[in-house]
């Protein structure tokens, strides 16, 4: 008994830093519109900056103004990144904005490396909270017993600052109505940077307290990251409340899941978060978003088949790609073939983005499963290459179509979030399952078989199949389940009062894009000749959306383009530097900002400016129909 | 002049609203800008106060130049705006709606606080601490124009406020907004109704598909019937 007591014990003490980097992505959540995929790395570098002060700094004293003093430190931070970054993207789609605060995380992860090594640092322990509480035989950290008082004060401590203070009724105004707010004289400029900072602060905060418990190192951003999104996905987005009441929940739910299931303990959260979604779709405590913007890009223009020139071009572009193995060496057939691969991750992400208006952010998933599919099929059951390239797939499929179910029951930013936690679910069970999956040795020994052995003819094949997913995919859009799918994505409530079941629609689409996913990566495997947990993880999943944003998520054949351009420069940057987290992560802030419409967006603005100066005649009768190819 | 707008476009992405809107409020003067639904009214006072992004022209208030200010900054510079839709914080109770619009006391514009404004609408004042999800059209169309008067401004934009309200109400609502008057606030009314417009005004402007085709006094009006049947649904 005394054990269980403990156990709840450190379930709640876990829950402190849960809940305070939680309400602080709601409170930024709640005004700005923005969820900050960047509250990870704040978190991250607030145990690193409290880790290093500690260091320095020596007494009680000492101590407890390091972790303060941390947490102001990156707070600041929040605030000249807010001032810089954020105030240019406030009216972008949801979809840049996190992908713009994902890009700033992916840079901070190389440069905590950077600057503090890439080894595990362990802190020192908080002065008077050094011992532990002996509980009928059982030992209970001080610190936790610390931990679990603070959570309860920080929760109050936020409730008389919104309840309490000018300030807070006007960022409680400004969460409902940020227009109206602005329309009674408050500077919103300042408001926001406020809440930015304060949100900010809580995540340092949470990161500084970790170290007494915890070794600071350089993915301990993502890990807190995901759970925070299970932790808001269930306590309600912008709800402190619920955001504490969903910490412990989902940190008991840990501590004793370990007990149930040791290997996989996430599987319960997961379980409990499938629950709250189906009962109420916003959470716990959360209240239902009006639905902001449905379209993935910057502006609508309507699509269009390809004409029949351009099929030729796109056929002639196809047959001069066929003929790279007559010239090209065995290394350029490699990376041919990776590029062809990508084409059909980034396509049938694309189908669900830009088609269906559903960004996720945990595509991977399904990319990875196929791979593993192929594994188990060739692996274990001995099967010929030819059926497993046709069932591997199916387990992206399956995949797809339980995490669909409940991912489609949401939109947009909430959407992005469990797409994530369910990729990052995905992952840990490939990770974790040893007997199962090798966990981080993976499988290896997934070779083709002789007729696909050569680099030419699996590249030919990886062509073949790249060209055959397009064409499907891109058919798809213009057929009449691409036009309910688009209009499902242009406005939800009118497709389902023209008596088109919305949710099934997306929910094929998502399986659709999944199954789609797991071909590439059945390919994939074939190619590395081995899985990897790594094929359905985090970056993986980032990769697929920056080729769809790079090529113009806006556009019908942005995917392929920004694919092709993509992984090249991929390849070409990973053999080039340490530093491409850095580098990657800058390349998506710069697209976010600077070129929002990506290549084919840009080329297609091009091609309007020419065509609109040369025409005469009056503006009034020629009312030109722009299009995106 | 207490408002001179001049030469006002707006744009909604490629859609042409307003035309080449001009209009004079003198100070403490009641102006009523009458029209149609989708004549053009809202989109008036929105561009005035900056809500509407893509706009040109002049918009002197005081003498000043605001055109190119942001919102907030129009609006601490004493220019009040009450939108049509209300707005109400609907999460917050009365006081906190009425904190939100609270601003700094102003040497030309009368002083309003708590008291002053639970006098003016005193159905607000029982009811302090509602949220304002639970109040009447009525009651919320009160606490809108209370929250502005909060600003202390010298001048309001009221966007409709007759509008679906019951006449005992829209009673009260003619009594608050002689009272803003005799305290010294202008006000321009925007307005379908005109027997509404014609208790509290002094000048009129009939706005007509974003374009203005008349101004001048109640009486002038009266005098032209036509522009008033063609332009007004009565």
């Amino acid at each position: 008994m005394a054990f269980y007591v403990v156990q709840f014990l450190t379930g709640l003490a876990s829950a402190a830093s849960l809940f305070l980097v939680a309400s602080g992505l709601s409170i930024i959540f709640g005004v700005t519109r923005i969820v900050n995929f960047a509250h990870g790395a704040f978190y991250m570098i607030g145990a690193y900056i409290a880790f290093t002060l500690t260091e320095r700094l020596s007494g009680a004293f000492g101590f407890w103004g390091s972790i303060v003093l941390a947490a102001l430190a990156v707070a600041l931070i929040g605030v000249l990144v807010e001032m810089v970054l954020l105030r240019r993207i406030y009216h972008a789609p949801e979809l840049f904005q996190l992908l713009a605060t994902f890009g700033l995380t992916l840079m901070v992860e190389d440069l905590v490396v950077l600057v503090w090594g890439p080894d595990d640092l362990v802190g020192r322990r908080a002065p008077g909270f050094k011992g532990a509480i002996d509980f009928f035989g059982q030992n209970i950290p001080s610190y936790d017993l610390f931990l679990i008082v603070l959570g309860p004060v920080v929760l109050g401590i936020l409730w008389l600052l919104f309840q309490r203070t000018r300030w807070g009724v006007l960022v409680r105004a400004a969460t409902q109505d940020r227009d109206m707010v602005a329309a009674l004289g408050v500077n919103q400029k300042w408001l926001f940077t406020s809440v930015f900072a304060v949100g900010v602060f809580l995540a340092a905060l949470g990161g500084a307290l970790q170290i007494p418990r915890d070794a600071v190192h350089h993915a301990m951003d993502l890990r807190i990251i995901v759970e925070v999104f299970v932790v808001v996905v269930i306590g309600g987005l912008g709800s402190i409340v619920g955001a504490f009441v969903a910490a412990v929940l989902v940190s008991e739910l840990n501590a004793f899941g370990i007990l149930i299931f040791p290997k996989i303990s996430i599987i319960l959260v997961f379980l409990v978060m499938a629950v709250v979604l189906i009962v109420r779709p916003w959470g716990l405590f959360g209240k239902p978003e009006a639905a902001a913007r449905k379209t993935p890009g910057l502006t609508v223009n309507p699509w269009r088949p390809l004409t029949s020139n351009e099929r030729l071009a796109s056929l002639a572009a196809l047959v001069i790609a066929a003929t790279l193995p007559l010239f090209a060496g065995n290394y350029a057939l490699t990376v041919g073939s990776e590029i062809a691969i990508f084409v059909i991750f980034a396509v049938s992400l694309h189908f669900l983005m830009s088609v269906g208006g559903l960004a996720s952010f945990g595509h991977a998933a399904y990319f990875g499963l196929g791979a593993y599919g192929i594994a188990f099929l060739a692996k274990m059951a001995g099967l010929p290459m030819i059926v497993c390239l046709l069932l591997g797939p199916l387990l992206g499929c399956m995949g797809a179509a339980v995490f669909g179910f409940f991912a489609v029951q949401l939109s947009g930013v909430y959407f992005a979030m469990l797409t994530l936690a369910f990729a990052q679910i995905v992952w840990s069970i490939a990770f974790q399952w040893v007997s199962v999956t090798g966990g981080d040795n993976g499988i290896l020994g997934v070779w083709p078989e002789k007729w696909a052995a050569s680099p030419s003819h699996f590249y030919w094949l990886a062509l073949g199949v790249a060209a055959l997913v397009t064409i499907v995919l891109r058919v798809m859009v213009f057929s009449p389940f691409g036009y309910a799918l688009r209009a499902t994505r242009d406005s939800l409530l009118r497709t389902e009062a023209i008596g088109i079941n919305a949710k099934r629609i997306q929910w094929t689409a998502f399986v659709i894009a999944g199954t789609t996913a797991g071909i590439g990566g059945a390919l994939f495997a074939y190619l590395k000749g081995s899985v990897f947990p790594d094929n359905l993880g985090i970056s993986l999943s980032v990769d697929a959306l920056v080729m769809v944003l790079l090529g113009g998520v806006e556009t019908v054949s942005g995917a392929v383009i920004g694919a092709i351009v993509y992984k090249a420069l991929n390849i070409w940057l990973v053999s080039q530097t340490d530093l491409s987290k850095l580098v990657l992560g800058g390349f998506i802030v710069l697209i976010v900002v600077v070129f929002p419409k990506g290549i084919v967006g840009m080329l297609e603005m091009l091609a309007q400016r020419r065509r609109k100066s040369s025409p005469p005649g009056s503006p009034l009768l020629a009312k030109p129909i722009e299009s995106a190819e | 002049m207490k408002l001179t707008v001049q030469d006002l476009n707006s744009h909604y992405g490629p859609a042409h609203i307003l035309f080449d809107i001009g209009f004079e409020v003198g100070e403490g003067e009641v102006v009523a800008l009458l029209g149609r639904n989708g004549a053009g009214k809202s989109t008036t006072f929105r561009s005035i106060v900056g809500l509407v992004a893509q706009r040109s022209g002049r918009i002197m208030f005081e003498g000043k130049d605001v055109s190119a200010k942001p919102t907030h900054e129009i609006v601490r510079d004493g220019l009040g705006y009450v939108p049509e839709e209300r707005r109400i914080f609907t999460d917050l109770t009365v006081e906190e709606n009425l904190e939100v619009g609270k601003q700094s006391k102003r040497p030309n514009a009368p002083h309003w606080t708590r008291e002053k404004l639970f006098a003016l609408f005193p159905n607000l004042g029982e009811m302090k601490n509602r949220p304002g999800g639970r109040m009447s059209g009525g009651e919320q169309q009160m606490l809108t124009i209370a929250r502005t008067l909060m600003g202390n401004p010298s001048l309001v934009l009221l966007d409709e406020p007759s509008e679906g309200l019951s006449p005992k109400i829209v009673e009260q609502m003619v009594d608050a907004i002689l009272t803003m008057k005799k305290e010294g606030v202008s006000i321009v009314v925007s307005e379908q109704n005109l027997h509404f417009a014609r208790l509290i005004s002094d000048r009129a402007y009939i706005i007509e598909r974003g374009r203005i085709c008349f101004g001048g006094t109640m009486a002038e009006l009266d005098a032209r019937p036509d522009i008033r049947d063609a332009h007004l649904s009565l």
